[in-house]
């Protein structure tokens, strides 16, 4: 019998092992294409006019110089007279030409005239904004009582920038209209191919069926390439518009860091308080941020805590910046920097180390408990921290080293997901699935699991994603997508080893549940001389294919376990040296010691936690809009001044996966957003360690550092 | 795309005269790792471009020649890379061959020129978004209202408020080096130092560059025992631009500084050459309070602006950094 739930620790073969992607050598050769990369033939280029102004209205547009500009085959006017225009970099024109260089030409040649009308762009100062939005208030218990009452308490502003996600491959598509069958094809890169395909049809008025969205390698995303976005359907229409011809547009670095998406800024005055032996007791806290016109989002406080005490509001404020997108695990990061900040600056006031005082508040842990207290004694160990840490300040000379730790939360469920495995009469197996692999190893881990499950070679695997035409999956956001395709997979590959058992074992003189599939064959439990090879077995359904399904979550009413748990925890360490006279902050150590359930590619696994490690870093470091309050545009949308940390500035990385008992059995647990949730929090502490100072906004660069010097508690100003 | 002629002259001669046919709309091509950029961004339009990577023969400007005698000539075109990498240069001045090394990540170091690097434009985010060198709109600086973090906090009058970009240039002032100007008048050595000027209305560069005229060579002289030093505050390891630096070069006599050269980078729009401190030094033996003073003094006439006032802190540090660097004295610390 071949059990559907994920095998046990000793009857893996691949599963939890170190496979190295699939893709690995596609992509560093560069036979991997990317949307980038796509050239259809008779393919025109297009260019966006962007609006230079943060807050305008057209007053005049004149087209007639692009339409005659050589090589120009269509213009199509997004914006015109009388639109409102909200935030600097907006789409107004878009036109198509034979080469990107004559698109550029004509859009040049665009005649747009503005009323500029006033803008608002500071996000920093609530007072000092001209509408702001509250959202409810949260409040658990008597805070101020209870803040009143505590025998410590630490009062801080803190806060972090908004930033944006830096997809090395930017947002794109290449659109291809066939008029005379009324399809769309669209080469995009993006983060949900399956739902893509009905976003497009919705807004071109197109059958959804009509629409084809491919997607085979994307260089990025990070929450920001969910949508088909307005220039993605102006590429379509533009395609439709100059006759099917296939159209091409991807936007150029400004416009990817201008109006691409970004993740919203959060300041926050918090006051916590806590008995003297450390035990919290109140948190009082009021946020702010912005994510553009439509506000922000609302960062979770306390984090992670449960503080039994607490009341926490939070004002929106609007400004005149294109609106901000998912990044990675929206919310946590801000949440969690916000808060860490808040806790280690009142263990501080206790007199504390920061690893005792997490330890005294278990009980707030919630539901992770464990896992943190598991987490945090591994996490001490590779980071030295019990042997090595001291209390804030101190040092002699220039240069300090700190110590400093957070905790984070994500869930990461399975998404909706289904899959296809068919079995050809040579036996080979491919399976189809219509999800995407954003760099995380999706293509990887479902040759895993569908190899593991028939007992073949990974090799012997074919995958194939990217394409809206397969069986549908979910986007993939919110760490969903592991636990679904693999659940998926799992799924459609057990009934496919279902139907082989059914057929081999008459042919052995057997029934099908004393059948195994081990090492390419199919046998009898037991006696390997029993056996038939894998190709053997295919054979028998005669010359033609056959194909098996399996989806997540289970199907109602199966009585089957989930494949796929929620709710991953996980700590993180910094060790940092700083410079006090310069401001300099260089990472020398991170430490993250992180749980997602039962592991499938370990590499790939580890991989991601580096990766957020880095990205986190960076955003610790070096990384933020900075927007002209004259003009309103943003002064650094380039990769110059938008500043990313770089290979020699990330210190050593230690990643630690939590597995085994305890963890395999929850199933699989998405891993992209939760390591990314606390590097800055943990850096930001080390910091203040190093320092005997808080450094309160991100990102710690020289002026940050030695302001916060100059003035300590001085807060936002 | 907009269009320009390319023209790539064997000589030196040609390229001087095509160039000065088209004054003020003609840019000389090297590297082009900044030029091309700033064409890309549509911050600059030249309607020629002279390649100078076609000179041929005697012509030709890439080029690293030493004598003991008079030390070094290094022609316009040599690359940050050959700078780096010169055995020779490494043991006269191994701080200008550890300073070109260090420049950007090593696949621009492979094509930037040194006549490049001392002629690249500023790294102003007013200027690279199309606002113009002075930044200026309805006769108001931009910067001076708005985020000027990475601007001048000397030489900061006005109208220029952004900072000089090359880190190379301040070391060599401080080596007293000179550049040699091909124009159509001739040819002209002059001090590296008076390469550089504050422009005053939009339109004037930053440069002493006369219409036609070419950087063609650097020369440096041996260091005749000079104790230099240098200090860069920078955020990143690679590829990101200083936040400030400081050049020391001292001659001393009988452990006395006889002559001091102190020159910051990043600070101003022009390399800053430090009189106070200069002559502060001057008959000092160089301890760390000599280095304090002298640093302070460096910065004494220093006036922020709005977002900026920590650049003064760090340009203080690197002034005292780079004297302790100069004089050993940061080994013993």
């Amino acid at each position: 019998m071949v059990e559907t739930s994920w095998p046990k620790a000793e009857a893996r073969r691949l599963l939890g092992t170190r496979v190295s992607r699939l893709d690995g050598p596609a992509k560093v050769t560069g036979t991997a294409k990317y949307t980038y990369d796509v050239a259809r033939p008779g393919m025109l280029h297009a260019r966006l006019v962007h609006c230079p102004h943060a807050h305008a209205r057209i007053t005049k547009l004149d087209v007639s110089a692009a339409q005659a500009s050589p090589g120009v085959k269509a213009v199509r006017v997004i914006q015109g007279v009388g639109a409102e225009i909200q935030w600097a970099h907006d789409e107004i024109v878009l036109v198509a030409a034979a080469t990107g260089e004559e698109a550029e030409d004509a859009a040049r040649a665009v005649v747009v005239e503005y009323e500029v009308l006033a803008h608002h762009v500071d996000d920093l100062h609530l007072d000092q904004a001209p509408e702001t939005r509250a959202e409810e208030e949260e409040l658990a218990g008597e805070p101020e009582k209870a803040m009143a009452e505590a025998a410590v308490r630490s009062k801080g502003t803190y806060g972090l920038p908004v930033i944006a996600h830096n997809c090395l491959e930017p947002h794109g598509q290449v659109c291809e209209w066939n008029a005379a069958k009324d399809t769309l094809t669209a080469h995009c890169s993006t983060q949900a191919v399956a739902a893509l395909a009905p976003q497009f049809a919705e807004r071109v008025g197109l059958p959804a069926g009509n629409v084809h969205v491919i997607c085979q390698y994307m260089g990025g995303g990070f929450g920001s390439k969910f949508s088909a976005d307005r220039w993605g359907i102006e590429c379509a229409e533009i395609s439709r518009q100059a006759g099917g011809v296939p159209v091409k547009l991807m936007l150029d670095r400004r416009a990817e860091l201008t109006i691409a998406g970004d993740r919203p800024s959060a300041y926050a005055e918090i006051e916590v308080g806590a008995q003297a032996d450390g035990t919290l007791t109140a948190w009082i806290s009021k946020s702010w941020g912005s994510g553009g016109l439509g506000g922000s989002g609302r960062p979770p406080l306390p984090y992670v805590f449960q503080i039994p005490h607490r009341r926490s509001v939070h004002h929106s404020i609007p400004t005149h910046t294109a609106s901000s997108r998912a990044w990675r695990a929206p919310n946590h990061p801000q949440g969690c920097y916000l808060s860490m900040s808040a806790l280690d600056d009142l263990a501080a006031r206790l007199g504390m180390d920061p690893l005792a005082f997490v330890r005294k508040n278990e009980a707030l842990l919630g539901p992770l408990a464990k896992t943190y207290l598991e987490e945090l004694e591994i996490a001490d160990r590779l980071m030295g921290w019990s042997a090595r840490w001291k209390p804030r300040g101190g040092g002699k000379g220039p240069v300090v080293r700190g110590l400093g730790l957070s905790l984070h939360m994500w869930g990461g469920s399975g998404h909706r997901s289904s899959c296809e495995v068919t079995l050809q009469p040579d036996g080979s197996v491919e399976a189809k699935i219509a999800t995407q692999d954003i760099g995380t190893g999706t293509r990887t881990v479902l040759a895993i699991v569908i190899a593991e499950t028939l007992g073949l070679p990974l090799e012997e695997v074919r995958v194939q994603i990217g394409d809206s035409r397969y069986p549908a999956s979910g986007g993939s956001g919110g760490s969903t997508t592991v636990g679904g395709v693999s659940a998926a997979a799992r799924r459609a590959a057990v009934n496919a080893l279902r139907m082989v058992f059914d057929k081999a074992a008459p042919a052995l003189g057997t029934t099908p549940d004393l059948l195994e599939a081990v090492d390419g064959s199919i046998r009898v439990q037991g006696e390997p001389g029993r056996a038939l090879t894998w190709r053997q077995a295919a054979a028998l359904f005669g010359r033609a294919p056959v194909t098996a399904t399996g989806g997540n979550p289970a199907p109602s009413g199966s009585g089957e376990l989930e494949l796929t748990g929620s709710g991953a925890g996980g700590v993180q360490m910094a060790e940092v040296d700083v410079d006090r006279e310069t401001g300099v902050v260089k990472i020398r150590k991170m430490v993250a010691v992180q749980d997602c359930g039962l592991v499938v590619d370990l590499k790939t696994a580890e991989s991601q936690v580096y990766g957020a490690l880095i990205m986190g870093i960076s955003s610790a470091l070096a990384e933020e809009k900075v927007l002209d309050p004259v003009t309103g545009t943003l002064l650094n949308a380039d990769f110059e001044s938008y500043k990313m940390a770089g290979i020699g500035d990330i210190g050593e990385l230690v990643v630690h996966l939590m597995t085994g008992p305890g963890y395999d059995e929850r199933g699989v647990i998405g891993l992209g957003e939760p390591p990314v949730i606390s590097p800055a929090a943990a850096i930001g502490n080390a910091v203040a360690n190093a320092l005997g100072v808080r450094v309160p906004l991100l990102p710690f660069t020289p002026q940050r550092v030695l302001d916060a010097l100059e003035s300590p508690g001085r807060g936002i100003v | 795309m907009r269009p320009f002629d390319y023209a790539r002259p064997a000589t030196r001669e040609q390229a001087v005269q095509l160039l000065a046919a088209t004054p003020g709309r003609a840019a000389v091509l090297a590297g082009g790792s900044d030029l091309l950029a700033l064409m890309k961004d549509g911050v600059v339009t030249p309607e020629r471009l002279v390649s100078l990577q076609g000179l041929q023969g005697d012509h030709t400007l890439r080029f690293l020649r030493y004598t003991a005698a008079a030390g070094f000539r290094i022609g316009a075109l040599t690359t940050l890379a050959d700078l780096a990498a010169s055995e020779v240069l490494r043991l006269e001045h191994p701080v200008v061959a550890e300073t070109a090394g260090r420049l950007a990540g090593p696949q621009i170091r492979n094509v930037a020129t040194v006549g490049g690097n001392l002629c690249q434009r500023p790294r102003c985010w007013y200027f690279r978004s199309g606002f113009g060198l002075l930044a200026a709109r309805e006769g108001a600086s931009l910067v001076v209202a708005g985020d000027n973090r990475h601007h001048a906090i000397l030489g900061n009058d006005g109208p220029a408020y952004f900072v000089t970009p090359s880190t190379l240039a301040p070391v060599l002032i401080a080596l007293d080096a000179e550049v040699v100007l091909l124009g159509p008048q001739g040819e002209r050595t002059i001090p590296l130092e008076k390469l550089y000027r504050l422009p005053l209305a939009e339109g004037e560069r930053e440069h002493d560059l006369g219409p036609g005229e070419i950087l063609t060579e650097l020369q440096l002289g041996p260091a005749a025992g000079r104790q230099v030093g240098t200090w860069e505050v920078r955020q990143r390891e690679t590829l990101d631009w200083s936040l400030a630096t400081a050049a020391v070069a001292l001659e001393m006599e009988d452990g006395r500084v006889k002559r001091a050269r102190v020159v910051l980078g990043q600070v101003a729009p022009l390399p800053w050459t430090s009189r106070e401190a200069e002559s502060f030094l001057t008959g000092k033996t160089i301890d760390e309070a000599a280095a304090d003073e002298a640093a302070k003094l460096a910065v004494q006439g220093a006036k922020p602006l709005s977002k900026n006032r920590y650049k003064v802190q760090l340009a203080r540090v690197a002034v005292r950094r780079a004297l302790l660097a100069a004089t050993g004295l940061d080994r013993e610390l």
